[in-house]
């Protein structure tokens, strides 16, 4: 096999022809310069290089693009291989993606998380397909003994014009691989784009829609176990086991202590969990044991204690609010949340003398591979993780517990094990969003100006809750924002759009009772705050003020903000993971109780690469932030949870959606992520709506559980 | 343990199972049929929803000795080439996200279909809002079982 490598800076691709002919492109998704291996092919002998992904055409013009990331729902496996195809000029119908086989070797950012993947990839995804486009452009030239300059490329042929002669890629891939490696290539106009932006199906709807076994929990090894675990409550050891009665019952292999949790692992489903269920287990205290309860004193006593650790101080805030006209101060607290993805936690693991082989839906494979290794005492290579579809992750599977789990199962039992987590088990083993309570302060002066402001977050396992240099921050002379954390046994992680998804209700709430109590409209004030942000910004910040006011009209626009009769109206905007998004919600009472109608949402994401992906995505960003805003809540009784399944915990539901209007900004700027960034407005847009609608505030999430929705169900 | 005989997607099966093995286990562990999902385990959010003598029914609490010689069909056997009008709406609107609910909302509405083809909005919420899908699919949901009603 010949091959040619180009390292340069911006760029590290390698060429090569691939087995039974045809084009073979090594290069890297991820943004680092490191290198990093990769996995082969099927069906193709893959260079000895390290490289996580490939394009290759074969002969035949069919066009096979590896994935590499983790796939969650976010999209992934069919936007970058959009984003290759366009610089390739492919026809979309002849490329095919395949998700990485196992990563026995290293692999840098594969990771789903941060709403990161389309901003960290874009360029060198764009470069990979430009650099085969150009090599094939060059193969016929050069075959046709022409200028490339005069060869043009469309959907998957190269064209020569004055000649009206042309070739397929299939025809050319193997001349092609044999061209020499430019440099530096050309990316195309925007402009000409013409598969970014378009509206292109997800490409596993057929495996998803037919029911091919896709996901962790549809792993299946011949020989295999199943193993559940009866895991301690928060703030609570494993003090003895009865385990007779389980190991007695049919079809259980073995019972064992695993830390603090006890393992059932038998031939099937059922029966391991019947007779986990027949465990007799005593716990015993260690810890604190805390309740619901002991945390809304909690957040009372930290909102009042000196012992804060200061974020940022603008200005002079004592005397802005010595002087102030006018002082607006209030409090809002929402609630720890599972994650709830509907595919339980699972991973399969088998642990072997010198290796281990785990298999199942991580965000984090690198991490469990890491940390199997460290366990076992193995060498990072000896320990292969494949990646599964995921049921959804929404953060929970950042973590890799589960996995790290299983692989300890599987070593004590000494056989290939597949750990599942009942919904039950899921719900109550923690990883939660943190619990907040934030306390909001304004002060305006006598011509209704924001002269000081100050934000304490009070957390629960959370750190800093608070989001100190992005709006309003930069906007106001005299600011103070701090934040005070209580270490809880009750353990919490990231849940998707981490902080911002309470700290954006919060905020874009109390900035409408701001604006109310300044006369002003709540467009209108936030937009008066940007241009000072604009034109006298006040310190640091990390927001673009053009970026926000582009969603901002672009909301108000497209709902007719201010100019509706018979509905209320209520706005929020918010800047995250790199992306600005504008809601405005709209509520009417129906009955004496609001009824959240429609919601208009208006997003700057820099470039849209699929709009069916991006339109859902931000659609289901809505619907979960409203649906978590409005009923999600799992409270403790020492360290008990109390909800343990969709019996006792309300996810929404088709008949309580409100309809959606998606658009988005129009522009040239670079991709900026999309997983999360229309997640944290909506609790507000709902909130402020309700507001407007009733004259009631909503403080406390879960909404139908305050004063406004009292006696409705 | 005891012997069931199942008429499944057409075709007879024989397993042994204990008797109050849910068919979701019976369909995932002894059959290898995984198209039809775990979620709850408790009848409420309707990823495991199989037919039974065409009507939806929640196969996680169904035990395996109350189904007889009742005809199961699962996600695996709606259709012979993945073409049923609901799974090529589910295609043409582009419905899944993560995709794991999917398998009991398209037996979920392929099941109203047959007992309402024409249904109304109001029916379509109704029936529909029996399955939880955590990605927020459901405008589209929706508008596939209306894509459904109109080409079948």
């Amino acid at each position: 096999m010949s091959s040619q490598l180009n390292h340069n800076r911006r760029n590290f691709l390698k060429i090569a022809v691939a087995t039974g002919g045809g084009l073979l492109l090594g290069f890297n998704w991820t943004d680092s310069e490191a290198a990093v291996a990769g996995a082969p092919l099927k069906g193709v002998a893959a260079p000895a290089i390290d490289f996580n992904s490939y394009l290759s055409i074969n002969p035949q013009g069919v066009i096979t693009i590896l994935s590499p990331n983790p796939e969650v729902g976010q999209g992934i496996k069919t936007a970058f291989p959009i984003i290759v195809a366009e610089e390739l000029d492919a026809d979309w119908k002849n490329v095919v993606v395949e998700q990485a086989p196992l990563d026995t070797q290293k692999f840098e950012r594969q990771v789903a998380g941060g709403s990161g993947s389309i901003p960290h990839s874009w360029k060198r995804l764009r470069v990979a397909g430009a650099t085969a486009r150009h090599m094939l452009l060059e193969a016929a030239a050069k075959r046709w003994n022409v200028s490339a300059s005069d060869c043009t490329t469309s959907k998957g042929f190269v064209l020569h014009a004055a000649s009206k002669r042309k070739l397929s890629y299939g025809e050319l891939a193997t001349e092609a691989s044999k061209m020499p490696v430019p440099a530096d290539v050309k990316l195309k106009e925007i402009k000409d784009f013409k598969l970014i932006g378009q509206t292109i199906k997800n490409v596993d709807n057929p495996g998803i829609l037919t029911g091919k076994p896709l996901f962790g929990l549809d792993f299946h090894r011949e020989g295999m176990l199943i193993g559940m675990l009866q895991r301690p409550a928060f703030g609570y050891k494993l003090k003895s086991v009865d385990s007779a009665a389980a190991k007695a019952m049919p079809g259980i292999v073995n019972v064992v202590t695993i830390n603090n949790s006890v393992a059932v692992v038998g031939k099937s489903t059922w029966q391991v969990k019947k007779a986990k269920d027949a465990l007799k287990i005593e716990w015993e205290k260690d810890g604190n044991l805390e309740s619901t309860s002991d945390h809304n004193r909690l957040f009372k006593e930290m909102l009042d204690s000196p012992n804060t650790t200061v974020r940022r101080k603008d200005g002079d805030v004592e005397s802005a609010f010595k002087n102030a006209a006018k002082v607006i101060k209030a409090e809002y607290q929402c609630p720890f949340l599972p994650h709830n993805p509907l595919e339980p936690m699972n991973f399969f693991a088998h642990v072997k003398a010198d290796s281990a082989e785990l298999v199942g839906p991580s965000q984090t494979p690198e991490a469990a591979r890491n940390q199997t290794a460290k366990l076992l005492g193995l060498s990072p290579e000896k320990v292969s993780v494949q990646l599964t579809r995921m049921g959804g992750g929404f953060g929970r599977r950042l973590n890799t517990d589960y996995a790290i789990e299983a692989v300890q199962v599987s070593k004590a039992v000494n056989a290939p094990v597949k750990v599942m987590w009942t919904r039950e088990d899921d719900m109550t083993g923690g990883i939660y969003r943190p619990a907040v309570r934030y306390r909001f302060e304004a002060a305006l002066d006598a011509q209704n100006n924001l002269i000081g402001y100050k934000l304490r977050g009070a957390s629960i396992n959370a750190g800093n809750a608070t989001r100190e240099d992005n709006f309003p921050s930069g906007a106001v002379d005299n600011l103070l924002i701090d934040s005070i954390d209580h270490k809880s046994p009750i353990t919490t992680g990231p849940w998707r759009a981490p902080i911002t998804n309470f700290l954006a209700f919060a905020e874009q709430a109390f900035l409408d009772e701001v604006a109310q109590a300044a006369g002003k409209d709540p467009v209108q004030f936030r937009l008066e705050l940007l241009d000072k942000a604009k034109q006298k910004p006040v310190g640091k910040i990390t927001y673009d003020v053009d970026r926000m006011k582009g969603v901002i009209q672009l909301a108000v626009e497209k709902s007719g903000w201010g100019k509706k009769k018979g509905v209320a109206q209520g706005f929020s905007v918010y800047f995250s993971h790199r992306s600005y998004v504008a809601q405005i919600g709209e509520v009417v009472v129906e009955k004496g109780k609001p009824v959240l109608k429609k919601v208009y949402s208006a997003a700057d994401c820099g470039v849209v690469i699929n709009q069916s992906g991006a339109q859902q995505q931000v659609r289901g960003c809505v619907v979960d932030g409203i649906g978590h805003a409005m009923y999600g809540n799992i409270t403790f009784k020492d360290g008990i949870p109390d909800q343990k399944n969709f019996n006792d915990y309300k996810l929404i539901r088709m008949n309580e959606i409100p309809e959606i209007d998606v658009y988005f900004v129009q522009n040239e700027i670079d991709p900026t992520g999309l997983g999360e960034p229309s997640l944290p407005p909506a609790g507000a847009a709902v909130a402020n709506a309700i507001f407007k609608a009733t004259g009631k505030r909503l403080y406390n999430q879960p909404f139908v559980e305050t004063e406004v929705f009292k006696g409705v169900s | 343990m005891a012997l069931f005989k199942l008429q499944i997607n057409g075709k007879s099966y024989q397993t042994e199972a204990e008797a109050d093995t849910p068919l979701l286990w019976v369909l995932r562990d002894n059959l290898g049929l995984y198209g039809t999902k775990y979620g709850c385990g408790i009848a409420q959010c309707g990823a495991c929803t199989v037919h039974l003598n065409g009507e939806a029914t929640r196969s996680c609490t169904l035990p395996v000795s109350a189904i007889g010689t009742s005809k199961v069909t699962t996600i695996e056997g709606l259709s012979k080439n993945g073409d049923h009008p609901v799974q090529k709406a589910w295609d043409e609107v582009d419905v899944a996200q993560c995709g794991y609910c999917q398998a009991g909302q398209i037996m979920t509405a392929a099941a109203l279909l047959k007992r309402k083809p024409q249904p109304t909005d109001a029916e379509i919420e109704a029936t529909m809002s029996g399955n939880i899908c955590r990605c927020g699919t459901y405008h589209r949901i929706k508008e596939a079982v209306k894509v459904a009603a109109k080409t079948k």
